[in-house]
């Protein structure tokens, strides 16, 4: 369930009654229904799921989790020798 | 895309990796609820970086597949009236009825459309006001709001003419039911982030402290889902069983609570059947007596639907995690995505065909 | 013919949509052959109007192809069923290593078809056909009654010459070959996606329809290319299963080299899709012998149609006839064979 991916909000404004805002997906943009989503503003990053915004992405917290993420591993000595999982011999393609 | 693409990175996914090796000391057993998340798990590849001590149960959070068949039926009948546009999203087109599915449906004349949003089948109803429209609403809490809404947008725009077969199913039942069942297995759950975008979390706590399981709400992407791994593993290896947040930038502890509102306002909780694995109290939402005229098991007399399951089937099994799609003796022979047998082979959610798309029936890998 | 001042001379026809008239032979049919057809496709063999088009062709092996448009909706961003229909086969031919030559075009109408919409095409059929060096010199038009047809469809059968000595064919790929593309894969599919009722979305994604002959014709003369394909349905993953499954070789790829533009990623996200499986209109993938390749690729990304080319894989000796995919993240997956149409999903 839940394929919902975020997007930025460009625009508000009203349709039939319901609150929409026209949202940009790393390029691609659609209406979509802001009814879930009262405090919602232009310029926020949201979270749709079949074209409704359900949750604003708390961006502080977004960086927070990459910055942990890339700090992971860089006290640890061992980890230059580790290797990662391979899928075959030889498979480095040229170029 | 900002705020996903960041979320794939090979080389923080490798560190991760390390990390749960790092802290893993003996096996565990690990549910992801969401069938998102079990596609995803699948299509990168992320449980083959996994120490082998680590088991991923595949749990019944694929909507598609968990819809009962009875209903499924129902919306075939419904779908093959005249002068009905049956829309829905395209996940439920080839899910096997008794005998049919909804594109044999729409090749024999059924005005079937797939629709990104239960609005584009309101607005369709708008347009063709001559035309009775039917939308099938299915899906756990992430989806549920947009169908309220649906239900409520048709009313406040005096649609005559639109109706909806709704078949909702909620998360922590589903988890209390496997948490109870014979011979479960599991020991922690990664659960449904954006179910959780809705609904919060506040609904975990009970769960875990009355099944002494960890839960740890998690994202989708490859960082997110081995991020919940790990602190899965971390929580087990330490003794702790607390409900834990991975995916803080979508989800907080009381969700959304316009949506929770309105779900309140348009659904009631009822038993539900799930699909293959039978009723389940209380977990499923239908439409309040209220909402009624928008019901479309309502406004639409069906026949007596006689629902016959295959008895080759074992996607009961698959859901509860007691059984892997390679293990199901059906898999790959007489069950296959061209021809599937239950719904777990055809929902891209459903862990038969993920296994059988990504070849988790080959020995490609090395590292196998 | 000189496109500039050519305009289009509907405007003459009585009839402003297309009725059952005009697909029976009699005077209408004649009308719309007159002057729709002829002024825009204009050349020696068609002119002639004989029952059928007597060409001269050289010497030696001839291509040919066939093809059917069922395109929806017929006007989408960046080209029409038109510009498709002459296209597709040219690409069928040049995949092959044909040069193409001659093509054929067969219309079914729906009565009601507007024929200021039939002008359209036919005109960007007849600039697709002049920019691919083709002539269209045979042609059908039949109409169904209304509601039996989408509007049109178009079919197109071509022929081409094959150079002499020329081996190439989906049988022929080689463990340690090359896998190139010609530039980023799904734009077609999703500019079509983009404009389909109930799933629109606003992009600048359009489609890639382009003929690739010329493309093919540069490349040849280098020698070492094993075989060519067009990824059309199906994709990129449908397409080198088949080559896979034909020469009984595995092959590999991987993730990050599969070139997409970031809106189509995007629009891929949005809608669930894998842009493994959506059509291309104007690419080609080439397998190719390792010592040819950064040759090729050179070439290859002189041309404007292939500026963005690049090696996303290797063919292998193991898992024969399956193709798999280095993810992102280190692991593998097979990629399968498409079933039917992908379908846009809510998990």
């Amino acid at each position: 369930m839940c394929l919902a991916v975020p997007g930025q909000v460009k625009q508000i404004f009203e349709a039939n009654g319901t609150r929409m805002g026209r949202v940009n997906f790393g390029g691609i943009e659609k209406d979509v229904c802001l009814a879930y989503m009262p405090d919602i503003a232009i310029g926020d990053y949201t979270i749709v799921h079949v074209g409704f915004a359900i949750t604003k992405v708390d961006e502080e917290a977004a960086h927070k989790t990459l910055a942990l993420f890339r700090e992971l591993g860089m006290l640890d000595e061992e980890f230059g020798e580790e290797r990662p999982v391979e899928e075959e011999a030889n498979h480095e393609v040229p170029h | 895309m900002k705020y996903l693409t960041e979320y794939g990175d090979g080389e923080i996914a490798q560190k991760l990796a390390h990390e749960i090796r790092q802290i893993t000391t003996r096996p565990w057993a690990l549910m992801e609820v969401c069938g998102g998340q079990t596609h995803s798990i699948i299509r990168n590849g992320i449980d083959q970086l996994l120490p082998p001590e680590i088991e991923l149960i595949h749990g019944p959070g694929c909507p598609v597949c968990v819809t009962p068949l009875g209903l499924i039926d129902q919306a075939l009948e419904i779908a093959a009236q005249p002068g009905v546009i049956f829309c829905s999203f395209g996940d439920m087109l080839r899910v096997p009825g008794s005998t049919k599915d909804l594109f044999r449906v729409k090749s024999e004349g059924a005005d079937v459309r797939v629709v990104y949003s239960p609005l584009d089948a309101v607005n369709i109803a708008r347009q063709s006001p001559e035309r009775q429209v039917v939308f099938f609403g299915i899906g756990f809490e992430t989806t549920a709001p947009a169908n309220a809404m649906a239900v409520k947008m048709a009313r406040q725009q005096g649609l005559k003419n639109f109706s909806m077969l709704v078949s909702h199913v909620l998360v922590p039942p589903a988890i209390e039911a496997i948490m109870t069942s014979p011979g479960n297995r599991v020991q922690a759950f990664l659960a449904a982030g954006h179910v959780c975008s809705v609904m919060g979390y506040w609904q975990y706590p009970p769960l875990a402290a009355r099944h002494g399981v960890p839960i740890v709400i998690t994202g989708f992407e490859p960082l997110d889902v081995m991020d919940g791994i790990r602190r899965a593993v971390a929580q087990l290896e330490s003794g702790r069983n607390e409900v834990e947040n991975a995916y803080e930038r979508a989800v907080n502890f009381d969700g959304n609570g316009t949506a929770q509102q309105i779900l309140n306002e348009v659904f009631e909780v009822t038993d539900r059947a799930w699909r293959g694995i039978g009723v389940i109290p209380k977990s499923g939402w239908s439409l309040q007596p209220a909402y009624r005229e928008f019901d479309a098991a309502y406004r639409f007399s069906v026949t007596d639907i006689q629902t016959c399951e295959s008895t080759l089937c074992h996607s009961g099994e698959v859901l509860q995690g007691r059984l892997k799609p390679n293990q199901c003796p059906a898999f790959g022979k007489e069950c296959t995505p061209r021809k599937p047998l239950g719904a777990t082979m055809v929902s891209s959610e459903g862990a038969c065909a993920a296994y059988y798309n990504y070849g988790r029936f080959l020995n490609i890998s090395a590292a196998n | 013919m000189n496109f500039e001042n050519w305009s289009c001379p509907l405007p003459l026809l009585d009839y402003p949509t297309i009725v059952l008239g005009h697909g029976g032979g009699g005077k209408l049919s004649a009308e719309l052959i007159e002057h729709l057809f002829l002024p825009a496709f204009g050349n020696p063999a068609l002119l002639n109007l004989g029952d059928s088009s007597v060409l001269t062709v050289p010497a030696g092996r001839l291509a040919f192809s066939t093809d059917s448009f069922v395109v929806r909706p017929l006007f989408f961003p960046g080209g029409s069923i038109g510009e498709l229909a002459v296209n597709g086969t040219v690409n069928d031919l040049a995949m092959s290593g044909a040069q193409p030559l001659y093509l054929s075009a067969g219309f079914i109408l729906e009565e009601g078809f507007a024929v200021s919409s039939l002008g359209e095409i036919v005109t960007r059929m007849a600039r697709a056909a002049y920019k691919a060096g083709v002539q269209i010199v045979t042609g059908d038009t039949k109409v169904v009654e209304r509601g039996h047809g989408d509007g049109c469809y178009i079919n197109t059968s071509g022929i081409g010459v094959i150079p002499d000595g020329l081996q190439i064919g989906p049988g022929l790929a080689r463990p340690g070959d090359v896998i190139l593309v010609s530039g980023t894969i799904g734009d077609h599919g999703m500019a079509i996606m983009s404009v389909r009722e109930g799933l629109e979305f606003d992009t600048v994604i359009e489609s890639d329809c382009a003929p690739l002959s010329e493309l093919v014709a540069d490349l040849l003369p280098l020698g070492g290319i094993h075989a060519l394909r067009d990824p059309t349905r199906g994709g990129v993953a449908s397409s080198l299963n088949e080559i896979a499954a034909s020469s009984g070789v595995g092959m590999i790829i991987e993730d990050v080299r599969v070139p997409v533009e970031p809106e189509v990623q995007a629009a891929c996200n949005l809608l669930g899709l894998d842009p493994l499986f959506v059509p291309n209109e104007g690419k080609l993938l080439a397998i190719v012998a390792p010592e040819k390749a950064d040759a090729i690729l050179d070439r290859m990304r002189a041309h404007p149609v292939a500026g963005r080319a690049c090696v996303i894989g290797r063919v292998t000796d193991k898992h024969p006839g399956l193709l798999v995919s280095k993810t992102r993240i280190g692991a593998t997956r097979v990629v399968p064979m498409q079933l039917g149409e992908q379908l846009p999903r809510i998990c």
